[in-house]
């Protein structure tokens, strides 16, 4: 095998690797969004967390969320701040989406941002899509 | 030479791998004490709780329109997929033509020797013979799906009732297997084209899980009566087996009552008054 | 030692591209059932495990049949099976390749396979089954790929492979013991609560195992240099013989006890496989085929002219090999779940996706099958020539 096939061999598996960067630099990038906050969500000044926790811990959070409901009957979340939430992605008025009421701004637009793809919504249904 | 140092290099590979491995690993541990502090999780105030729940199903009070309402009102609220169901072609496009064996249920009707199949007597009663029984999860002290599966997706509460965990569940179908009533319903498909209107208390199921009666666990925790219970015009009793005050131990001391495969030591939780 | 794999005449190439070929249609076959559920199945309610279990429970037979050649050479100095353990060893790496994929294509959350670990569960069988799957299947790797490539260098395999190789007996016969427990511990299910369970299963896989490894060698003559030796499959006709005697003895066992006991939960099941049950009776045909085809391959094997006739003995070996899959793959998975608990029946037969998923997971183990026995006989034709 020569050099050059091995250097020429080289360039390409890096190319490929780093595939995800500069696909991205070819292609327009938008900045993040920010999850907008309305109705409900906006008057009220707490929540689970504080701002930056959320963003970074909100799915770890939720995944106990889930442990403790499904598992050992809790269903009340008194949170630091001592509010307390009704541990649900979207039953009552105390739950995630019983606040955050508009499910796109709030959540689908980060998640499709990022491209995640959480499986919550298989099958826990948004109130609002049931009609 | 070469050979050698081939050799060595993988090697180091191989345990920078394991470390690489473990990272996240020693991260997962330490994650228990972050964050949430000071917060606290808590029951419902109205929680309803008991040491081991238990069910009493009155069959003298049940009629086949008392069954309906109850299966009625346990698969509407719990969104149990019915594929008799018409699919709304528009929103759920290209769905397939439905297999019934594959069917889903928590609560049904059968007759006295499907239900009791250890108790088939040779010159029943004729009263039982054309009678239905309404068979459920029997919530067993001992129960072989919860010692059969292999990621407690399924459990035991400390309480009695035996639940399902949809999100941890692999759908390998061994609780199916270990069940004796054959309580267990497997979603082979999305189960969404086939629920008519969905219950926004209650999810519905992704295709793969498992599922069977809950008890109500999500209605208990509220401070309210099982579905069934509330459908059933008295004939169905929840409530606490160990204490020997509740209403159902006053119905079983007061009444004959059977239980379904009760020879083979798993104690289910539901008698049913004959 | 890899690289062995690589070169190859153009009938081991058209071979290797006729596999991946069928690899390809049965991914193609999963990947919809991953996409749209386990619907495409012929599995309902009432049969919640079909096709694929019931291959994976044979093919654990299979990989368990591979010590029947380790013993003998490791425990007795059986010098004849020096030449053959490497294949029973590489066999049984095949197997447990196939077992395991299996167990993927059966699981309704595949993608959530490693729960398994994140909450182990020592109450569970299948718990168990997984460590002694995939040790046994390391071991395998470990051992088979460390003894060949000692013996391509002309050297003494590293002491530390004797300790392994003395581990992998018991692992050999856990593998089908716990694949056994998870059927007979089932309070609810008749015709698998039974204590002989494990011996039964152990005894059609130390017959399945040999025959197919005896049809094997006939393969490994017929397209390579390497001879593994005709006494070696002799002797391995012979163990398959007395262990399919051996299953043949344990079902009658059985067959006495559900109908001499008369209990109908236990009868029904038996009933339903040999006679029909209340009209249903889709696997009565395959049944006596499947007892007729082991009985028959049991007196080929037995008597000693007809064992040793070239052109029989292939043929007794594969009619016990497809008569235990029979047994094993169609009856003993169906026949615990029908009648169900309720005594309803509802039978079950495999789909046409089903089966072509269940070829592609077969392609795949005889894909890794076919380089490592390419790996073995190479090196033994080198270092015999």
């Amino acid at each position: 095998m020569t050099k050059n096939m091995i250097m020429g061999g080289l360039a390409v598996f890096v190319l490929a690797v780093l595939s995800p960067f500069w696909f991205n630099m070819v292609t327009t990038t938008q900045a993040a969004p920010e999850p907008e906050l309305l109705g409900n969500a906006k008057k009220a000044t707490k929540c689970v967390l504080d701002k930056y926790d959320m963003r970074a811990n909100h799915m770890s959070l939720l995944d106990e969320w889930r442990d403790a409901v499904v598992r050992d009957a809790d269903r009340i979340y008194v949170a630091a701040n001592g509010k307390s939430f009704n541990m649900s992605l979207s039953t009552g008025e105390n739950s995630c989406l019983g606040c955050h009421e508009d499910k796109a701004k709030f959540c689908d637009s980060c998640h499709n941002y990022t491209s995640v793809n959480p499986y919550c919504w298989e099958c826990h249904t948004n109130p609002k899509e049931i009609e | 030479m070469m050979e050698k140092s081939r050799r060595r290099f993988l090697k180091v590979a191989g345990i920078a791998a394991i470390g690489l491995g473990a990272a996240p690993a020693m991260n997962f541990a330490a994650l228990d004490s972050h964050g949430s502090a000071s917060a606290v999780k808590t029951k419902h105030p109205d929680v309803l709780v008991a040491k081991r729940w238990g069910m009493v199903i009155d069959t003298e009070k049940l009629n086949d329109k008392i069954l309906k309402q109850i299966t009625n009102a346990c698969h509407i609220h719990h969104n149990v997929p019915d594929f008799n169901h018409e699919v709304d072609k528009e929103k759920f496009p290209k769905t397939r033509p439905v297999n019934h064996k594959q069917e889903i249920k928590w609560l049904w009707k059968e007759k006295f020797h499907y239900a009791f199949p250890d108790k088939e007597d040779e010159f029943l009663n004729e009263k039982f013979q054309n009678m239905s029984f309404p068979v459920l999860c029997n919530h067993c002290k001992n129960a072989p799906c919860v010692q059969a599966c292999p990621t407690q997706a399924t459990f035991s509460r400390e309480d009695g009732i035996v639940l399902m965990d949809f999100h941890r569940c692999i759908g390998c179908r061994f609780c199916m297997a270990a069940c004796p009533y054959g309580a267990r319903s497997f979603n082979y498909r999305n189960p969404a084209p086939f629920i008519g209107k969905i219950d926004p208390d209650f999810p519905i199921r992704s295709k793969g899980v498992v599922e069977k009666c809950n008890l109500c666990a999500e209605r208990l925790a509220k401070g309210e009566q099982p579905h069934c219970v509330e459908a059933s015009e008295g004939a169905i009793v929840v409530g606490d087996l160990e204490d020997p005050a509740s209403e159902i131990r006053k119905l079983l001391r007061e009444n004959y009552s059977i239980r379904r495969k009760q020879s083979l030591g798993t104690e289910p939780s539901v008698y049913y008054i004959v | 030692m890899l690289e062995i794999a690589v070169k190859g005449n153009r009938n081991y190439w058209l071979w290797i591209i006729f596999l991946l070929i069928v690899i390809g249609i049965g991914k193609i076959a999963y990947l919809d059932q991953f996409f749209n559920g386990l619907m495409i199945t012929g599995m309902s309610r009432d049969v919640s495990w079909g096709f694929y279990i019931a291959n994976f429970t044979f093919l654990v037979g299979v990989a368990a049949g591979g010590v029947m050649v380790v013993i003998p050479y490791y425990l007795h100095d059986y010098e004849k099976f020096h030449r053959i353990t490497i294949l029973g060893e590489f066999l049984a790496v095949a197997c447990l390749i196939m077992c395991l994929l299996f167990i993927i294509v059966d699981l309704g959350q595949p993608v959530r396979m490693l729960n398994v670990l994140l909450y182990p569960t020592p109450h569970s069988m299948l718990f168990y089954d997984m460590i002694v799957l995939n040790g046994y299947l390391f071991l395998n790797i470990v051992i088979g790929w460390k003894v060949l490539e000692a013996e391509r260098n002309q050297v003494t395999p590293p002491a530390w492979t004797k300790p392994l190789i003395y581990l992998s007996i018991p692992f050999a016969i856990g593998i089908h013991t716990v694949t056994a427990y998870l059927y007979c511990g089932l309070p609810g299910r008749g015709f698998w609560l039974t204590a002989i369970l494990a011996p039964r299963f152990l005894a059609s896989a130390f017959a399945a195992g040999p025959a197919f490894l005896i049809i094997l060698c006939y393969i490994i003559r017929r397209f390579t240099k390497f001879d593994p030796g005709w006494e070696a499959m002799q002797t391995l006709s012979k163990i398959a013989c007395y262990a399919v005697i051996a299953n043949l003895f344990f079902f009658l066992c059985e067959v006495f006890v559900v109908f001499y006991s008369g209990i109908p939960g236990h009868k029904s099941h038996i009933q339903y496989l040999l006679f029909g049950y209340h009209g249903y009776n889709a696997l009565v045909p395959w049944m006596w085929s499947g007892f007729i085809l082991m009985a028959v391959g049991a007196v080929f094997l037995l008597i000693p002219r007809l064992r040793s006739n070239y052109i029989l003995l292939p043929v007794a070996c594969a009619m016990i090999f497809i008569g235990a899959w029979i047994d094993k793959g169609l009856g003993m998975i169906s026949g615990g779940f029908v009648p169900s608990p309720l005594h309803h029946v509802t039978e079950y037969a495999p789909t046409l996706q089903e089966i072509i998923i269940t070829l592609g997971v077969y392609a795949a183990g005889f894909l890794v099958l076919t380089i490592l026995y390419k790996l073995a006989t190479t090196v033994k034709e080198e270092v015999n020539g």
